[in-house]
């Protein structure tokens, strides 16, 4: 770092020496400074795709092609409405949602007494298979596509969204564990032992005590296997058809024999995009936290 | 925090083992099965012992996508890890404006991956794309699906702008549980903003940056989709890795035999990587965690 940037350092320090000025004040105000700059640079450069993508999902095709326009000149909501109405289209993100949504559920239901376990007690082998579990979320999907095919053809799953999730399983679960293992151990034991003095039986406990405890941790948890398998296509293209493909599968479609149709296809895009930007808004005070695995 | 020791937790664990180990186990066992087996269809299948392996190991495709898998981590965690540790710094402490930056910085990550492709295809594209269109007008020669340059230069842009927040929103995590009295003891001593980094910042933030490094090799070195939509892996083979070609290899020529041997010996190079991590990880949390 040059000296020019560390000149305005001062400001930059976490938590101030400042302090004796009233905080809310500063606080409010916005002051533009070196790291004002930095950021706003930063968010233009991830915001300026984004903003392209939008804006040609506003366009019709003609004037994709026809002119280059920063912004749309005519405004149009048909790409989104064909996406909406049409349920090959459509159905594409239902399917996403449901296995995403089954996905999440079978993570936590198995994730949470792992987790519990690894944090309070010792027990053989412990440590190797804390490990084995995380070298699952070192695997690359590339490794398991046609396995994974194979395997649910054979138990006549494939196909199906529950296909999918169980799939995704495979790197949920162990990054789950990893994140709710981290969170569970700044909860103090002797909370739990005052519960079982207390005469509180090992589910009760678990369920109405140590849980609302660690909310904030399944939260997490629930986010980030909702990201993963939101994201994640390889694995899911590969163990669906029809009747369960996802989305970003669907998307392969608009190349059709006309070529490109840039319009709908970039509308596409943008929907992707909304059910994980929901998301974060609603986890946003932890996101940090989550990233480093509860372990801040 | 000690912890008792209880052969019943197993009990707790054994619905993620069983989990896994369907989901892991059998599938890696069918790899290793068809790694020493070769076929003349028909699903008939004779030993083969490690003819596979050894033929992979001479085969100059794989050294050449292993070394171009490499040379990708090694650029994007290159520029990734300092970037965001730049960012994290200069981002607003808490209040109104740290909730808005850290939202809009997760976006990228929330996008499905071949969603990031499909993005940074248009945007790349010189008659459609912001980015192309702009590098045309002023005269730069740009065009990724033929240029090699142009190719690596899409790709690892887009991986920066995928990722970057990744390590930006961990190192910022690293620098909230900073006390303010480190900075105050800094203060008296007028320590400079570099000193503040090196002896303050840099090593509360060690923990958490290597999460970051961990998660950023593992992702980086099993990249498919995002290249694949953007380049195809090309122009010729320059942009296909690792995971581009072993897909290639066995969905699409259904090599099953190389392509397993390829798989494993993959596996077990990210395996052995992310165990050096792991290790040191570990052992920092035990520095640490007293």
């Amino acid at each position: 770092m040059t000296d020019a940037t560390a000149a305005p350092g001062a400001a930059t320090i976490p938590g101030d020496l400042t302090a004796s000025r009233p905080r809310a004040a500063t606080r409010r105000r916005f002051r533009p400074n070196g790291s004002a700059v930095v950021i706003a640079l930063y968010l233009l450069f991830l915001m300026l795709p984004l903003y392209w993508l939008l804006n040609m999902s506003l366009k019709t095709n003609a004037e994709i092609l026809g002119s280059f326009t920063l912004f749309p000149r005519n405004l149009t909501f048909e790409n989104y409405a064909t996406i909406l109405t049409d349920p090959s289209w459509y159905s594409g993100y239902v399917n996403s949602l449901i296995y995403v949504t089954l996905n999440v559920a079978i993570t936590l239901t198995v994730a949470l007494p792992a987790a519990y376990a690894f944090s309070r007690y010792s027990f053989m082998g412990d440590k190797h298979l804390f490990f084995w579990l995380l070298t699952n979320r070192m695997a690359p999907p590339a490794v398991f596509a046609l396995p994974f095919f194979q395997l649910y053809s054979s138990v006549n799953l494939f196909d199906t969204h529950i296909a999918v999730a169980l799939a995704h399983c495979l790197f949920n679960v162990p990054l789950a564990v990893w994140i709710l293992e981290g969170f569970m151990r700044g909860v103090p034991k002797e909370i739990d032992e005052t519960a079982y003095i207390d005469g509180y039986s090992f589910p009760r406990f678990f369920v109405k005590i140590f849980m609302p405890l660690i909310a904030s941790g399944i939260g997490v948890a629930a986010f980030f296997a909702f990201m993963f398998s939101w994201v994640e296509l390889l694995l899911s293209r590969t163990l669906t058809a029809v009747d369960a493909k996802p989305i970003a599968a669907t998307m392969t479609r608009t190349v059709g024999a006309s070529g490109v149709d840039w319009g709908v296809l970039a509308a596409a895009g943008v929907l992707t995009i909304v059910p994980g930007a929901l998301v974060i808004w609603f986890v946003r005070n932890y996101i940090a936290k989550g990233f480093a695995l509860g372990r801040v | 925090m000690n912890k008792t020791v209880n052969q019943k937790a197993w009990f707790l664990v054994l619905p993620v083992l069983v989990l896994v180990a369907f989901s892991a186990i059998i599938p890696l066992m069918t790899v290793v099965n068809y790694s020493v087996q070769d076929s003349f269809g028909n699903n008939e299948f004779f030993w083969a012992g490690l003819e596979w392996f050894d033929e992979m190991l001479h085969s100059e495709r794989m050294w050449n996508a292993l070394g171009r898998q490499i040379a990708f981590s090694a650029i994007i965690l290159a520029i990734e890890i300092p970037l965001g540790i730049f960012v994290a710094l200069n981002m607003p402490k808490s209040g109104v404006w740290a909730s808005f930056c850290l939202v809009l910085m997760s976006l990228p990550l929330l996008i499905p991956w071949n969603v990031v492709g499909t993005i940074w295809q248009i945007f790349g594209r010189v008659d459609i794309g912001l980015l192309g269109y702009t590098l045309d007008a002023v005269g730069i020669e740009y065009n990724y699906t033929q240029d090699f340059f142009a190719a690596w230069a899409t790709v690892i842009v887009m991986d920066v702008w995928h990722w970057t927040s990744l390590v930006a929103l961990l190192a910022y995590a690293g620098l909230q549980s900073i006390p303010d009295a480190y900075y105050q003891a800094a203060k008296i001593d007028q320590a400079s903003r570099w000193a503040v980094f090196r002896y303050i910042e840099l090593p509360k933030m060690a923990g958490v940056l290597m999460i970051a490094i961990l998660l950023r090799f593992m992702d980086s070195f099993m990249i498919y989709t995002e290249p694949f939509v953007v380049t195809g892996g090309g122009p010729g083979n320059s942009t296909t890795f690792l995971s581009i070609d072993l897909v290639k290899m066995a969905l699409g020529q259904f090599d099953l035999g190389p392509a397993a041997a390829f798989s494993i010996m993959y596996y077990l190079v990210i395996l052995l990587v992310s165990w050096v991590f792991y290790t040191v990880m570990t052992n920092l949390d035990k520095r640490d965690g007293v």
